[in-house]
């Protein structure tokens, strides 16, 4: 702020906060012109519509020092805190400040306590309960919003119970999936497939899944597929984890099997986005999180 | 010309029960999303009835068509009677309650087709938006108008308070609507980011204090004094609470924006002056109660009146409640939850509606030329039913609120979070249910009232008297 904004800025708040509390004092001290009504009480002496007339009572007086203590408290505050321009305020408060000190607090204590935990390898934090608890509770605050709070997805985002990876389950691949992200680039192919050639390759994507389908579209369809989709999801349809395609034979379809959705995804292409957590959860908690997402996977933590 | 010996009131009947009808449709479309809360396979996926669509819905209809229709009502009425002169122009006048009609029928067709600028209590889309200000100029028109034409020197209290509320709202609304239109359905505002918030809350705040409590205080200074026949408890009061109200509400608005983007200091002066406001906004409250003083009796006898006490209470609960929601600790804890839905009702409900209908329930009889509205036992009924709803719906939202709060904040022994989204909303449920209730009987309260005011107008018959225009006292 500028020398003439900041100026500016406390110049208006005081000037006002006094023309405020001379209007009360003015106010109580003024004279008005009076009369009296039948019943003796001293009036403004002003009638409407009949019978709507004032009194001239007195305001009173707790209510006036309730307005005098709010302005006491406040011009007290104005002195402590930012408020006036660029005056800081005595205290040095700030709300950026006051965040910073809350999380530096935080994650001093918890590196105090569980620094030393997670810097055990991934697969042994796994398989530890003090780990896990934390990791299912980092996942159910950070996690659950896409992933569902019993982490078996919704549509569009994967289910991570069911061993089935689209970017591999080894622990390095799910711990670049949590920390690094990922980001999806299936192209859209409506323009070069036409509508026909793209029913036929979702008939052809549904035989690969093991879907009944109708052997002759599926037969045409599969030229397309060599053409154009075998690239990275492999002639065999069982999917690249390093480019993060999926097995197309798992029967696993994040956006849907049916034709219409195949046929969707085929001609529009899909571009799903898992967050980076290394600038959101930091390393230590990325880790934790990660444990627990191998965790649910005890079993079978490996691309099948 | 010999319209002029007479009261305009046709306009002022118009406006009554548009606004019984208006706060009947406002007031069901917020029970069902209540319902939606607690069962939200209610829409059945239908995308005019999801809860994002009708949310503003209600909020608009309650706001704008019921407490719109509230005030022109009852500041036409009052306007007229203490100025002891006709409506400065019955053709402008018809074209605020038709154009304010068509305004309302807009928001009913596009907010549910998803149209909409996105600004909360600023949904209208640009075209509507133009034509709530052009409505707005001939109601600033109108109503000043009659001032000027007025017979009397003093301009009556009741009259600086609607005053204020239609010239603010008046900049408030235009200044927020900036934006250039893009479709006709579809406009950019002209202002970006922190700066975008910081208007549409100082419009925000000073819809609450200007439409919400300056014109309402207005109606509440008419119809206290005439209800009670007591006469106003204190002249200087009602100047230094005016004042004092109207201007330091312009300065609250930041507190709607605690711990965002929007700069410390702006924050602070949000509050300060938010907490300066307390007193301001007792001031009426204080006024209105001891009008009453040398009448306490009829609080036995007179439900009308009982209402009217009732909702200054609520107003000065809430305005206390206000003030101190926006100290930023307090906030840190209430913001984003149910607690303000709760605040927001305490006012809503027990300030803005019971004021309204105690108001109608005065208005009514007069307008149709009668002695009173056919049943004072219906009032009864509907006075409890208003106030038990209300008591219901906050303390439900109060409970529901602070336990978010809490819970939100709780942390476990590892520094994670003790509650998920998903507990925290499992805790809420039987509080969701309370408030539907609350809110089921609060609106069975209004369908009281259209029974009451229907035999009320049967009692009239067809008389259609116009009233003649009073004559100033010399006093």
């Amino acid at each position: 702020m500028s020398a003439f904004w900041h100026w500016f800025v406390v110049i208006i708040t005081l000037a006002f906060i006094a023309v405020m509390v001379w209007l009360f004092i003015a106010t109580g001290r003024s004279k008005v012109p009076t009369g009296t009504n039948a019943e003796g009480q001293e009036t403004t002496g002003h009638v409407w519509d009949n019978d709507l007339t004032e009194l001239n009572n007195p305001m009173p007086r707790w209510w006036l020092w309730l307005f005098y203590g709010t302005v006491i408290w406040s011009l007290i505050y104005l002195v402590l805190y930012p408020g006036l321009g660029n005056f800081a305020g005595v205290l040095g408060w700030s709300s950026e400040g006051q965040y910073l000190e809350e999380r530096e607090r935080a994650d001093r204590e918890f590196e105090e306590r569980f620094g030393e935990l997670v810097q055990k390898p991934l697969e042994e934090l796994a398989v530890h309960p003090d780990a896990l608890r934390m990791g299912r509770n980092l996942f159910a605050h950070n996690c659950s919003t896409c992933h569902g709070s019993d982490a078996r997805g919704a549509r569009g985002y994967p289910n991570l119970t069911d061993g089935h990876w689209i970017w591999g389950g080894e622990v390095e691949q799910v711990w670049t999936s949590i920390y690094h992200g990922r980001q999806a680039v299936m192209p859209g192919f409506g323009a070069a497939l036409g509508e026909q050639g793209v029913t036929r390759t979702a008939v052809f994507v549904q035989q690969l899944a093991g879907l009944p389908v109708d052997e002759t579209m599926a037969q045409a369809g599969r030229q397309h597929y060599e053409q154009v989709c075998a690239a990275c999801h492999g002639s065999d349809g069982r999917g690249n984890p390093m480019l993060g395609a999926p097995d197309l034979t798992a029967g696993v379809f994040i956006y849907g099997s049916s034709l219409d959705d195949l046929r969707y995804t085929i001609a529009e292409g899909r571009q799903g986005v898992m967050p980076a957590q290394r600038e959101l959860l930091g390393e230590a908690r990325s880790r934790l999180v990660t444990a627990y997402v191998l965790s649910l996977n005890a079993n079978g933590a490996t691309d099948d | 010309m010999s319209n002029q010996t007479t009261y305009n009131d046709k306009v002022i009947k118009q406006f009554a029960i548009m606004t019984v009808v208006w706060g009947i449709v406002g007031m069901l479309v917020g029970v069902f999303i209540a319902a939606q809360l607690i069962w939200p396979w209610l829409g059945w996926e239908i995308p005019w009835l999801s809860y994002g669509r009708l949310r503003p819905l209600h909020t608009n209809a309650v706001i704008f068509a019921f407490g719109g229709s509230a005030l022109f009502a009852t500041s036409y009425y009052c306007v007229q009677r203490t100025c002891h002169a006709r409506l400065f122009s019955d053709g402008l006048a018809a074209f605020t309650f038709w154009g304010w009609q068509l305004v309302i029928v807009g928001a009913a067709i596009t907010l549910p087709l998803g149209l909409t600028m996105g600004k909360e209590y600023a949904e209208l889309i640009w075209p509507l938006a133009v034509l709530v200000a052009l409505v707005w100029v001939a109601y600033a028109v109108v109503f000043f108008g009659t001032i000027v034409k007025r017979k009397v020197k003093h301009i009556y209290v009741a009259n600086w308070f609607f005053g204020a509320f239609i010239l603010t709202v008046a900049v408030l609304h235009i200044v927020n609507n900036l934006a250039i239109p893009t479709s006709l359905t579809h406009s950019y505002p002209i202002y970006s980011g922190t700066v975008d918030a910081m208007v549409q809350w100082w419009y925000g705040h000073n819809a609450v204090g200007f439409f919400l409590t300056a014109g309402f205080l207005g109606m509440m200074y008419y119809f206290v004094p005439k209800q009670a026949g007591r006469p106003i408890y204190s002249y200087r009061l009602s100047i230094v609470h005016f004042w004092s109200l109207i201007a330091i509400y312009m300065w609250a608005g930041p507190h709607h924006l605690h711990y965002t983007a929007l700069p410390d200091w702006v924050q602070t002066l949000g509050m300060i002056f938010s907490i300066m406001l307390l007193a301001p906004s007792w001031g009426g409250m204080i006024n209105g109660i001891m009008t009453l003083s040398g009448a306490w009796h009829k609080l036995r006898t007179d439900p009308i009146l009982r209402f009217m006490i009732v909702a200054l209470s609520f107003y000065g609960m809430s305005t206390f409640e206000g003030p101190m929601m926006s100290i930023k600790t307090v906030n840190a804890l209430s913001h984003y939850t149910d607690w303000t839905i709760g605040h927001v009702h305490a006012g809503a409900l027990g300030w803005v509606a019971m004021i309204s209908i105690g108001s109608l329930y005065c208005l009514f009889p007069r307008l149709f030329g009668v002695e009173k509205m056919y049943s004072t036992r219906l009032i009864e009924w509907h006075f409890w039913t208003s106030t038990i709803g209300t008591v219901l719906y906050i303390v439900a939202m109060w409970i529901a609120g602070v336990m978010q709060g809490l819970m939100w904040r709780t942390f476990n022994e590892d520094g994670t979070l003790r509650y998920t989204f998903i507990e925290v909303l499992q805790f809420t449920y039987p509080y969701y249910g309370l408030r539907l209730f609350g809110g089921i009987v609060f609106t069975a309260g209004m369908f009281i009232m259209v029974y009451n005011v229907y035999k009320t107008w049967q009692m009239a018959g067809r008389q259609t008297g116009e009233v003649r225009i009073v004559e100033p006292a010399h006093a």
